[in-house]
């Protein structure tokens, strides 16, 4: 294997019940862009963890340019010029850029210094970033670059990328691949992992691909499809939700003026929020995180309280009615935390079926939980939306996050609502378990009712939505049809040029 | 090397063995503790444990004392276990006890020496909306200025030992009791007195009570919303609010409640028991009864059981005391114990145990 900078040889990793990697072999080239690519629980992480120093392979072996290569630690990995951006940022919001930077260095140098050379990594690399503000006030996209400036200046020789555009605009996307293919350019490989295929067709020069722990695939994604990418990703032909075109009826949910304070310090405050929604019709919420996506769910589901005029359903104002008022009335919504927010851990399904069900599924009588009904409800959203389980009995914290997500949207979906507002409906959920759901999202707004749905995936918002508002800052676009929005349009949608954007209609 | 690891439900075997097996490994480290204090460690747990109930000499005095001691404990343990399971933290038990004490039986002597059989209902009443109002204290600075009922809670246990010593020696004092502190004992004063319903048993209307609370606590939180939302409340508070549960609502709920039951047992304490108001009338109930509400796994029939353990280490810690010259603090570590293995222990119900071989480094 001479000429690879890192060659992987037969790694296996098992954790109790699971191998998470399964005799993986793949090698990266200097300079090389190279995808992993896997469904979530594929084993990715476990692979780059393990290349990072983080875990121990229980057998096989790594060779770094030749020589054999055991990293222990972080550390070692780092001496030796492996670096790695993680899809969570490690960083304190109190400290500014440069203080941050000095945290996850061994021997920093003196402050000033260390500022000057933040700013010229970032300027050399088209990473504009001023090392003296404080992390609290960057969005995400400044954010990731302070991890990746953090990286690059130990001069890596292998950059390790875990979905680094999960949180980014488009065009954030386009800066930052601007950045890897220049590094690339200059010799630095890119191990970049990630389940959106056009990225990876567009940046990447090699891919392996991963499913169940086990290679099951190496090509060239610039000369594969997408599709085709998924279906190895799969392993078997990709179901298409298709949708029915359904008339359009009354209007169900208005928002007029919606503002709300975030309940979170670090949250984002809903501001002079607009939309008005019909039945039978989908509306798709995009933006980066952070920009006011939870409070919206929120507001939405009662869970925070506004003056009861700025939300309407069917004409009644609901903005001063808390979450089971609203369910009465057939507002039903799914957040995006799956464990500790949509369902209780630690309680069974039974009772995380009753946790939202009681109302329209008639499960209480006289206050007391009508425990059999509870256990039916339960049983029939896990047998009509194909949650695999051993039975109600199970805790929520058993099931994995795309039977929990299939339980959590089934158990809204079931009890029939008028409008339902879903948050990151498929966020680390498997492809399959996706289209189930968004398929599911699809038949309920063709039975008649009015669906919100918030998401990152622009992929998503695409496929199911009718119509598309982008989240920005707290604001919410004007909706524009969502049939021929092109990927610039939408990012200056989530960029926040509103008034460019609709002169831009307009015109 | 062991390793835990965490198991995808909580085991329910083990949530019902850890409390026995706490009580096994209590038994044998504090048998070695007695041992090193050079008592004979199976005599000594033999009195504590099995002594008060079939000693042919003491268990005649000492049996009707085991549901004595365990009423107050399981009747507040209840109140508090509500709160603890929706991770609202009342530890001044104590005060409300005495604070509903003092309610109640201030009411009784209002009425000295009328013979009406209302006066007893009356001052259970009382008793318990004394407590209630106390514990409202820390609720409502919760609810309105986010203060830790924690810290407002225990503190006001002091608030409430300096009113108790105040009042038995101004307002409640005894006014024939020739400038003794304290109030008239409620045995001279029938209408008012909690008398053993059956002579000789221990059972008193608290003790009733306090099984009426296991039974009732036991229907809210297994077949009751708002035993759900507690249970929903306590698990995941962002879960609770999105189904619908008001925190406000719950803390007023809980602490409330629990107050009331504390205040309670203090007024059956005050008018049976004990027999009056008097400087040192608490006897630290309200604190034991957090140990009591923990063994019994925040569970009513768990607290039931504890209770009555509970009481056995006293009653039993006490003949241990008299028989061997056990130093008190001895028993008290002893009660400690048990606290502390169960929650060590606790750890089986979530993890288990593996054992690995150290990888070679």
């Amino acid at each position: 294997m001479v000429g690879q900078l890192l060659s992987v040889e037969g790694v296996t990793k098992a954790y109790p019940g699971v191998v998470a990697n399964d005799t993986v072999s793949f090698t990266v080239a200097p300079g090389e862009v190279h995808a992993l690519l896997g469904e979530n629980g594929a084993g990715k992480s476990t692979l780059v963890k393990m290349i990072y120093g983080l875990v121990r392979p229980d057998s096989g072996k790594m060779v770094w340019m030749g020589d054999a290569y055991e990293p222990a630690t972080p550390n070692a990995a780092r001496a030796t010029g492996v670096a790695m951006v993680f899809q969570h940022f490690s960083l304190f919001e109190a400290l500014n850029v440069a203080e941050n930077v000095a945290l996850g260095m061994e021997y920093p140098p003196p402050m000033g210094q260390l500022a000057q050379k933040i700013k010229e990594v970032s300027e050399a690399y088209g990473l504009p970033l001023d090392p003296v503000r404080l992390v609290g006030e960057l969005s995400a996209g400044e954010r990731q670059r302070v991890e990746i400036i953090r990286c690059l200046l130990q001069d890596p020789k292998l950059l390790i990328m875990d979905e680094p555009t999960s949180v980014l605009t488009p065009q954030e996307v386009e800066i930052l691949f601007t950045t890897l293919r220049k590094l690339s350019a200059e010799g630095t490989a890119i191990l970049y992992i990630s389940h959106k295929l056009e990225e990876i067709r567009s940046l990447c020069q090699g891919a392996t691909v991963l499913r169940l722990g086990k290679v099951v695939g190496t090509c060239d994604p610039r000369e594969k499809s997408a599709r085709e990418l998924a279906e190895l990703m799969v392993g078997q032909t990709l179901h298409i939700p298709i949708r029915e075109a359904s008339e359009l009826g009354d209007v169900t949910l208005e928002l007029t003026g919606l503002s709300v304070a975030s309940n979170n310090p670090f949250g984002t405050s809903l501001k002079d929020v607009s939309l008005s929604l019909q039945a039978g019709e989908i509306v798709g919420i995009g933006g980066v995180a952070g920009n006011g996506q939870d409070e919206l769910l929120a507001s939405l589901s009662g869970e925070s309280l506004t003056t009861a005029d700025s939300v309407k359903l069917k004409g009644a104002a609901i903005g001063h009615l808390g979450p089971n008022q609203r369910r009465e009335l057939g507002l039903l919504t799914a957040p995006e935390e799956r464990l500790g927010h949509a369902a209780a851990p630690d309680m069974s399904l039974t009772e995380n079926a009753a946790l939202t069900g009681t109302i329209r599924e008639n499960l209480a009588r006289n206050g007391f939980i009508q425990w059999h009904s509870a256990k039916e409800f339960a049983e029939r959203i896990i047998s009509d939306f194909d949650v695999r389980t051993p039975g109600p009995d199970n805790a929520a914290r058993s099931l994995s996050g795309g039977n929990l997500q299939k339980f959590v949207i089934g158990r809204e979906v079931l009890q029939r609502p008028d409008v339902l507002v879903v948050n990151q409906p498929t966020w680390g959920v498997d492809a399959s378990a996706a289209a189930d759901i968004r398929q599911s999202l699809l038949d309920l707004a063709a039975k008649g009712a009015a669906v919100i749905c918030i998401s990152q995936d622009l992929d998503e918002l695409m496929e199911i939505s009718d119509r598309f508002a982008a989240l920005n800052e707290g604001r919410l676009t004007p909706t524009r049809p969502a049939k021929g929005l092109t990927v610039d349009e939408i990012g200056l949608m989530m960029g926040g040029a509103h008034d460019m954007e609709v002169s831009h209609v307009e015109a | 090397m062991l390793r835990l690891e965490k198991r995808p439900s909580p085991s329910k075997m083990w949530t019902a063995l850890t409390p026995l097996l706490a009580v096994v490994l209590t038994m044998i480290a504090g048998g070695i503790m007695f041992a090193m204090l050079g008592k004979d460690p199976v005599e000594a747990i033999r009195i504590i444990f099995w002594d008060p109930l079939f000693h042919e000499q003491f268990a005649a005095y000492s049996r009707p004392q085991l549901l004595v001691k365990a009423g107050p404990l399981i009747l507040i343990a209840i109140g508090l276990s509500l709160g603890f399971r929706a991770n609202i933290w009342n530890i001044g038990a104590e005060g409300q006890y005495i604070i509903g004490a003092i309610c109640g039986a201030a009411v009784g002597l209002a009425f000295y020496p009328s013979e009406s059989f209302l006066i007893f209902p009356m001052m259970v009443i009382v008793g318990g909306l004394g407590g209630w109002a106390w514990a409202m204290i820390p609720a409502i600075l919760r609810t309105k200025f986010n203060t830790n009922e924690i810290l407002v809670s225990l503190l006001l246990v002091y608030v409430a030992e300096q009113l108790l010593a105040s009042m038995s020696l101004g307002l409640l004092r005894n006014p024939e009791g020739m400038g003794f502190p304290g109030s008239r004992n409620f045995r001279d004063f029938p209408a008012a007195f909690n008398q053993e319903i059956i002579a000789g048993s221990g059972m008193h209307w608290g003790v009733v009570v306090a099984f009426i609370a296991v039974i009732f606590s036991y229907v809210l939180l297994s077949r009751h919303m708002l035993g759900f939302q507690i249970r929903v409340a306590g698990q995941s508070p962002k879960a609770a609010r999105f189904s619908g549960v008001n925190p406000k609502r719950m803390i007023l709920f809980c602490l409330g409640t629990a107050g009331g039951l504390a205040g309670l047992a203090g007024l059956f304490e005050v008018s049976g028991p004990a027999g009056q108001i008097s400087i040192d009338f608490n006897s630290g109930y309200g604190f034991t009864a957090i140990i009591v509400a923990f063994l019994g796994r925040l569970h009513p029939v768990g607290i039931l059981l504890a209770g009555l353990l509970m009481a056995l280490t006293y009653i039993g810690g006490e003949l241990a005391q008299l028989m061997l010259g056990l130093p008190g603090a001895a028993i008290q570590a002893f009660q400690g114990m048990l606290l502390f293995f169960l929650l060590a222990v606790d750890v089986l119900s979530n993890f288990r145990i593996k054992f690995t071989r150290t990888e070679a480094a």
